[in-house]
């Protein structure tokens, strides 16, 4: 939670006046049984209506100004949780951003998500009652213990023994209790991971006639859920029994010290009925204090979660001022390359060791999880070799500003991406000042341009968030699109084809093929007949290279491209 | 279902706990009744306390004693009631979550495809809780507080009808104010939950494409996008959570109100000597426990509306049709030859739109059918009425001349090996997920199997081996992996009779093809039925059965279709065949 407080900062007025005024508003409060005494000692034993009157007036005053008091304090405590919060996550989003694939791989989209949403949402709620009630609560109890001194010392004592004795058990219970409630939240989560799996994978349970199983292991785990709820809920039902009897205990005492001091004239009977009802007054805040500890924590459990994304920090070092870009003719040169992916015991990728001229037209093939992504991102930095070096015109990836190289590398995802918004917005994302021929052109070359027209509105028509108006093979075309819109330097294209049939798949290579200027292709694929005329194919098999060369040397040399291309091919010729 | 309706339900899971229901309903107004007559005491003993030397100590200390006696009743009396009010929520919670389950193992397939998860599992787990939570609340607060209201007015009128009047005229006031409140706050807070909603939505497209952002150095702007929604989120949020803590200072203002009231009305009435300064004192005690519990119930009735509510989600899922009981005189399906037959089938997942229509196919022991279509033609349907996840609407589909709807279910499926293209796995080790449908299955048996299905060498590279705990759905395994696993937790069973819906779409072409292999030994003698986009397993099918929307348009083998020149030869020309 500390390294979060610094959010807070621009708050500072704001978290200071709220406690402020909330103790304010406590103060008032407590003088409510003192002028009820005085009411009691002079309106009623002097029968003197005109007193009653004014004090009467005095406790609606008291009244006025509390309320008064309080709506200020709710405000400044608002403004403080609530700015806090939009400053945390505006911190933690751009935390995010800036965190490497390793990390994101680690921590996972929903992780990241429940930080961002219901775990900040739990802190400024903290936050906010922490503010209103943290200062007011001990306020008040060590008040009216303080307010039984201004009357009588030998009766305010039994408040300085009950109050320590009261915590005593109030925190006792909640510390017993705070860890056995959240057992009770992971065995909850148990109970709902059965419930998601029987519904993913009621298919399969069905066909294996897996039901009663799954039923007598959803039993098992709700039934200890159960037993675990009840045993937290007979520990936390001790609380109010017997904080009502301690108080009241103390109030026997309390009446009993009081008549006899009453007897030797030290106190009013007014004063006695004043004490009875500061002693009250302990018995509500301590309640109070309790249910705000409960949300204090659930808080603070959440801010640890953030605290946690927070201390996560790139793993990959970055340099502000990169190099400069120097052309010559040889682009990408690997040397010796091995990646290891955090928590992995084996190498993904190792000794690859390949060069690319200017230009070329490389084709990456081999089998599933035999590392052609890995290889390809290795290029843009999305993950950073873990031996061997990989260089972009004779000097070191990591040399380079990320800006600098992800301005001159782009990539088309497995995965296509789009984004709420419309085409043209979608189109730009890598040049905002794209004009529109440069977008049609790019729509041409990924074979866009024809459903792109269909559209009404056209570059104006707008896309749903994740493109879910728009067909697999749309969204694909689009993707490449926009990766072509700023001639990029090298271009990527990782298994991006695969929604499109071969002969749309054949116009695209040759539309690319016929881009000006001198772009240099990767095409990862798994289909021998998108890399039949690539300068140099890769072949890797198990993240190793297999082979290299171009389709013909490989067919003749290479064991495992030719696998791959019988498996394609062969049979059907024969 | 209205909050009638779900109210008797409810009662309904109570009745078997009525012996604890009685208990708290006794024990809680023993608390009451002792809770309010405290005060009474307490003001007598002030009552004798009325100055220097003039102290009633032999009374005072009868009275003492007496407060002792029903403090200590009072506590013990509450935490009775605690523990019988955990006991009935807990236990009907646990109830209602095993009759959801039990429910959701017998649902129609068609209820489960047509309800997004999320839902149906907040409605297990997040609706139950909820219900949970407000019925605990009702239990000990609504109770309680009801009779604390109607004892506190007794005692009141007990000692004087004129004080009683002011403080029952007064509280109503504070109930308004929050209602007035109420209604205010409530346009900020729909202004606050659909920005949030927006700010959600925002964080979910960026962050879950974090990658692509990143590639393209979108990672600044997106943040000012983000800010730009963050501001407008601060506005209404400050103001929403501003507007709604206003009525706590002014109700307990009006409560301040009521208790000063009490008081000079009382100070009056004690200088004219109608009542006393106990009592006074004794009606200041009240006046704050008579609000209170008004100030509460509004609370927990909203709860208690939330939780109904969320009962009645809960009601409904396990109220659902379920799916057609098994047949009075169903038999077992055993020694099966492996024909089958679909005759005039016809089937719609909606009335309004009509799939299959007339399908008529019959299959001989040992054939292999290859199902192939554009998407959407109705491929995994088949699957589903061969399984009978779905039931037919017209016609019959029989086994080896059965129909399917007089066998058993758990001895149809028992007969089919099916390898769905989503590959779910359970959550545990490789081998409970290999041995799912033969638990029995020794060392030996599972090697083989996982042998055959090419997945032992990459388990026996995973950390423990067959022991490895995998997570939901697989975690950390490719997709290719998990593909493998469920073809080897089929390759040990061995049924008679296969269903492979796309079952290699994710495993590279070089591994598909040893794949193919193990499937072809593991076919053979064997009816199959294939759903694949993958030529080499279309052309060596016995029957190729063609679907467009729903229906069989072409059927024959590989070489009849081409040299048909129809929709199989298009599909093929341009799915499969080379771009020179």
């Amino acid at each position: 939670m500390k390294s979060l407080l610094v959010y807070l900062k621009n708050y500072k007025k704001e978290s200071a006046l709220a406690p402020l005024f909330k103790m304010l508003e406590a103060f008032f409060e407590l003088f409510v049984p003192l002028v009820m005494a005085a009411i009691i000692d002079k309106g009623i034993a002097n029968e003197d209506k005109l007193y009653i009157g004014k004090m009467g007036l005095i406790m609606i005053g008291l009244g006025l100004i509390g309320m008064a008091v309080s709506v200020t304090a709710q405000y400044f405590s608002a403004k403080a949780a609530v700015g806090f919060s939009t400053e945390l996550k505006h911190a933690l989003f751009a935390h995010i951003q800036q965190l490497s694939f390793t990390e994101l791989d680690r921590v996972g989209t929903s992780t990241l998500m429940t930080r961002m949403t219901s775990d900040v949402n739990q802190v400024q709620n903290g936050v906010n009652m922490t503010l209103r009630l943290f200062m007011r609560s001990p306020f008040i109890v060590f008040g009216a213990m303080v307010m039984a001194f201004t009357i009588d010392v030998k009766c305010a004592l039994i408040f300085v023994v009950t109050i320590p004795l009261l915590s005593i058990v109030v925190f006792g219970i909640m510390i017993w209790t705070i860890p056995l409630y959240r057992k009770v939240q992971g065995q909850l989560d148990n109970v709902l991971k059965i419930t998601r799996e029987n519904l993913a994978g009621v298919r399969v349970i069905r066909a294996f006639n897996k039901e009663n199983e799954e039923i007598e292991r959803f039993d098992e785990n709700n039934g200890r859920l159960a037993a675990m709820q009840m045993f937290v809920g007979k520990i936390s039902a001790i609380m109010n029994p017997v904080t009502y009897i301690m108080i009241n205990g103390a109030v026997i005492i309390l009446i009993w010290t009081g008549a006899i001091q009453v007897n030797i004239g030290e106190i009013s009977q007014g004063e006695v009925v004043a004490l009875v009802n500061y002693m009250s007054q302990i018995l509500v805040e301590l309640v109070k204090l309790a249910s705000l500890i409960i949300t204090i924590t659930k808080a603070l459990a959440c801010a640890k979660r953030i605290e946690g994304i927070f201390d996560i920090s790139s793993s990959m070092p970055y340099t502000e001022n990169g190099a400069e870009v120097e052309e010559r003719e040889e682009i990408i040169r690997l040397k010796q390359v091995g990646l290891t992916y955090e928590g992995a015991g084996e190498e993904a990728l190792s000794d690859i060791d390949f060069s690319v001229k200017k230009g070329q037209t490389i084709g990456i093939i081999g089998g599933t999880g035999s590392g052609k992504s890995s290889l390809v991102h290795l290029i843009l930095r999305f993950y950073d070799a873990t031996r061997g070096e990989v260089l972009y015109y004779g000097k070191n990836v990591k040399d380079y500003s990320l800006f600098n190289l992800r301005s001159r590398i782009r990539i088309v995802m497995q995965k296509a991406v789009l984004f709420g918004g419309t085409i043209a917005q979608n189109l730009t994302w890598g040049k905002e000042d794209a004009t529109e021929q440069e977008m049609w052109q790019a729509l041409e070359a990924a074979q866009a341009a024809e459903f792109v027209r269909h559209k009404e509105g056209q570059l104006e028509s707008y896309v749903e968030q994740g493109g879910k108006n728009l067909s697999g093979g749309q969204r694909q075309r689009l993707t490449i699109a926009r990766a072509l819109i700023g001639k990029p330097d090298i271009l990527i294209l990782d298994d991006s084809a695969s929604a499109l049939d071969y002969a749309t798949d054949a116009k695209l290579r040759k539309a690319i093929a016929a881009m000006e200027g001198d772009t240099t292709v990767f095409i990862v694929s798994q289909r021998t007949s998108s890399l039949q005329h690539a300068d140099q194919i890769i072949v890797l098999d198990d993240g190793r290279i297999a082979g290299m060369g171009t389709h013909t040397d490989l067919l003749d040399h290479c064991v495992v491209y030719r696998e791959i291309y019988e498996s394609q091919y062969a049979k059907q010729d024969a | 279902m209205n909050q009638k309706e779900t109210m008797i339900k409810v009662l309904r899971y109570i009745k078997k706990y009525w012996l604890f229901v009685g208990f708290s309903l006794i024990f809680a107004a023993i608390t009451v009744v002792c809770t309010l007559y405290v005060p009474i005491l307490t003001g007598d003993a002030i009552d004798l306390i009325i100055k220097e030397k003039k102290v009633d100590f032999i009374g005072i200390g009868e009275i003492l004693k007496q407060i002792g006696i029903i403090v200590a009743i009072t506590g013990i009396a509450q935490w009775i009631m605690n523990i019988c009010n955990n006991h009935i929520t807990y236990r009907v919670v646990e109830d209602v979550r095993q009759e959801a389950i039990r429910k959701l193992q017998k649902l129609p397939l068609k209820y489960i495809d047509g309800h997004s998860q999320g839902d149906v599992v907040s409605r297990v787990i997040a609706d139950v809780d909820q219900f949970a939570d407000g019925l605990l609340m009702g239990f000990s607060q609504l109770f309680t507080g009801v009779i604390t209201i109607l004892g506190t007015l007794l005692f009141m009128l007990s000692i004087h009808g004129g004080i009683t009047i002011v403080v029952v005229v007064m509280t109503p006031l504070s109930l308004f104010v929050a209602a007035f409140i109420a209604k205010r706050t409530y346009t900020m807070f729909r202004l606050q939950s659909e920005t949030r909603g927006e700010q959600t939505a925002f964080v979910d497209e960026m962050i879950g494409n974090e990658k692509v952002v990143q590639a393209y150095n979108r990672t600044e702007k997106e943040l000012e996008r983000f800010d730009e929604i963050n501001e407008r989120l601060k506005k209404y949020s400050t103001r929403a959570i501003f507007y709604s803590a206003l009525t706590n200072p002014c109700t307990r203002f009006v409560n301040n109100l009521v208790y000063t009231a009490v008081g000079i009305v009382g100070a009056f009435f004690a200088v004219s000597g109608r009542i006393t300064v106990g009592q006074l004192s004794c009606f200041l005690s009240y006046a704050n426990q008579y609000t209170k519990p008004f100030n509460e119930i509004s609370g927990v009735i909203t709860e208690l509306q939330n939780a109904l509510a969320c009962a009645g989600r809960v009601f409904e899922l396990i109220e659902e049709t379920p799916q057609l009981p098994e047949d009075k005189g169903a038999v077992e399906l055993s020694n099966v030859k492996g024909r089958v037959d679909l005759e005039q089938v016809y089937f719609s997942y909606n009335p309004q739109q009509k799939l299959i229509e007339n399908f008529n196919l019959s299959v001989q022991p040992g054939q292999r059918i290859a199902i192939v279509g554009p998407t959407g033609c109705g491929k995994t349907t088949i699957i589903n009425l061969l399984m009978r996840f779905y039931d037919v609407n017209n016609g019959t589909i029989s086994v080896d001349g059965e129909d399917i709807r007089h066998l058993t279910r758990r001895s149809l499926r028992t007969n089919y090996g099916m390898v769905l293209q989503e590959t779910w796995l359970k959550s545990g080790t490789i081998r409970e997920n290999i041995c799912m449908g033969k638990p029995d299955a020794s060392e030996e048996e599972m090697i083989q199997a996982s042998k055959a299905s090419h997945a032992h060498s990459f388990i026996k590279r995973l950390p423990h081996g067959y022991d490895t705990v995998i997570s939901e759905d697989g975690g950390s395994l490719s997709q290719g992996q998990k593909q493998l696993l469920c073809i080897a937790r089929v390759m040990l069973c061995l049924p008679p009779m296969l269903i492979l819906d796309e079952a290699t779409s994710s495993i590279d072409t070089r591994t598909e093809i040893k794949i193919q292999n193990a499937f072809a030994r593991m076919m053979k003698g064997r009816t199959s039925f294939i759903v694949a986009h993958r030529l080499s397993t279309i052309r060596e099918a016995d029957v190729i059965l063609v679907m467009k929307d729903g229906s069989i348009i072409e059927q024959g083998n590989h070489e009849t279709l081409l040299k048909a020149k129809g929709f199989y030869a298009d599909l093929y020309n341009s799915q499969f065949a080379p771009v020179s």
